[in-house]
């Protein structure tokens, strides 16, 4: 049976895309901001997970004002990424797992999560920029990847609580998939960042630390963050944050954390990252 | 957050907080033509045809002319205010070959210089910035 090993979480700043793109990682701006992620990057090698389902959101790259998903999932071969405005990242297709992503799809929806599902997109910065943190530069990615898009761009994406009871949800649709696959789940975006406004260049270093802290144990105390305290503490985009708890909901009852990062800044943004492993029940 | 919420409530709250634009139902729909031409210029040939001609790009879209006339001056703020949302405008600096730290900075009434300074430092404090009523 495939199962879920270990959840990750991390920033998806565009800004570090390009700075390993353009080989500038061991600049000094850079450095302390990519450092965090060599411990990931040789655990990965070890993991070798076969799927990563990678839980990030689209920032008008696959879906403009048109249509507006609250959770969509990608069901396709694989995911070109994306021109975003300055042409696509110098890094490898994206390969899917069609038979996982149905499964899971056609599961939740049966358990009363209504996905969106998505048979042809490309992929933008919020999904290629953690495969870029976890994997470095390699010629191919490494596993096949299930992107799984929430709406955090139009209010009011969804709460907390509904992301992580999602989670769950697709935690029991990866637990009844028949072949024997290692799974990972990732939440990525955040943490504490504002790119508009007078109020821009908002870090919250305090509480995005209070929100690391609680991922780990049996604590649920973060599903019930209401959207108000993400936006006054956190800054406007740091309503990302909801997309992990898509992941922590995904790791059961107890979580067990592997390794933490946390750097300020990479462009006007906190960066945080984080590796967690469910504890049996 | 379980259980049904007042969006009254919940829309009234977000203008309190300091320097904001939160991205409502409301902005989207003033907003969808600015956004969606915005969108147009994730295409290389849209974003040629841009180069050569604003004015004329612009005319092809339904847009006020407020909102022309702050797309032509590269005016965030004002473009949040029309109903403008950043991850779209990203779109116009990016063609423009800004980066987010440096459009963003414009918005922030700060050089870029001391805006990146201020990040480097440790960022904007949160501190008197959380809410507008309660001064904290």
């Amino acid at each position: 049976m495939a199962r879920i090993t270990a959840g990750v979480a991390s920033s998806h700043i565009p800004a570090l895309g390009v700075a390993s793109d353009l080989d500038k990682t061991a600049e000094p701006y850079w450095a302390p901001a990519f450092a965090g992620y060599e411990w990931t990057k040789r655990w990965e090698e070890e993991q070798k997970p076969d799927v990563v389902i990678l839980v990030y959101n689209d920032h008008a790259t696959a879906f403009d004002m048109k249509i507006i998903p609250t959770f969509a999932i990608g069901c396709a071969e694989e995911y070109q990424p994306a021109d975003e405005g300055w042409g696509p990242r110098p890094v490898p297709v994206v390969k899917g797992h069609p038979d996982l992503a149905w499964h899971i799809a056609q599961s939740c929806i049966l358990d009363e999560f209504d996905l969106t599902i998505i048979n042809e997109m490309e992929v933008d910065h919020g999904l290629t920029v953690p495969l870029t943190m976890m994997f470095g530069k390699p010629a191919a990615w490494p596993c096949r990847v299930i992107p799984v898009a929430v709406n955090v761009v139009t209010y009011p994406p969804p709460s907390g609580n509904r992301c992580w009871a999602l989670g769950e949800a697709i935690a029991r649709a990866v637990a009844s998939f028949p072949e024997d696959l290692n799974v990972q789940i990732w939440g990525t975006g955040g943490m504490s960042h504002q790119l508009q406004g007078e109020r821009a260049g908002l870090i919250n270093r305090e509480w995005d630390n209070h929100f690391l802290d609680r991922l780990e144990g049996s604590t649920q105390e973060l599903r019930h963050i209401p959207h108000i305290e993400y936006l006054r503490e956190t800054g406007s985009e740091g309503i990302e944050m909801v997309m992990w708890l898509v992941m922590r909901g995904a790791l059961g009852a107890t979580t067990r954390t592997l390794h933490r990062h946390y750097h300020v800044p990479a462009s006007n943004t906190a960066v945080g990252h984080i590796v967690l492993e469910p504890v049996g029940e | 957050m379980s259980g049904p919420q007042d969006i009254h409530d919940y829309l009234a709250a977000f203008d309190d907080i300091p320097g904001t634009r939160v991205f409502t139902a409301k902005r989207a729909r003033q907003g969808y033509h600015l956004n969606q031409f915005a969108m147009s210029l994730i295409k290389a040939e849209n974003r040629e045809r841009w180069k050569a001609g604003e004015r004329a790009y612009l005319d092809e879209w339904p847009m006020s002319e407020d909102q022309r006339q702050a797309v032509l001056a590269r005016d965030y703020n004002p473009l949040l205010d029309l109903g403008g949302n950043i991850y779209f405008m990203a779109k116009i600096f990016s063609t423009d070959g800004q980066s987010f730290l440096q459009a963003v900075s414009t918005m922030s009434g700060m050089s870029l210089e001391d805006y990146s300074a201020m990040m480097i430092a440790g960022g904007r404090s949160p501190e008197g910035q959380r809410s507008i009523r309660d001064k904290r």
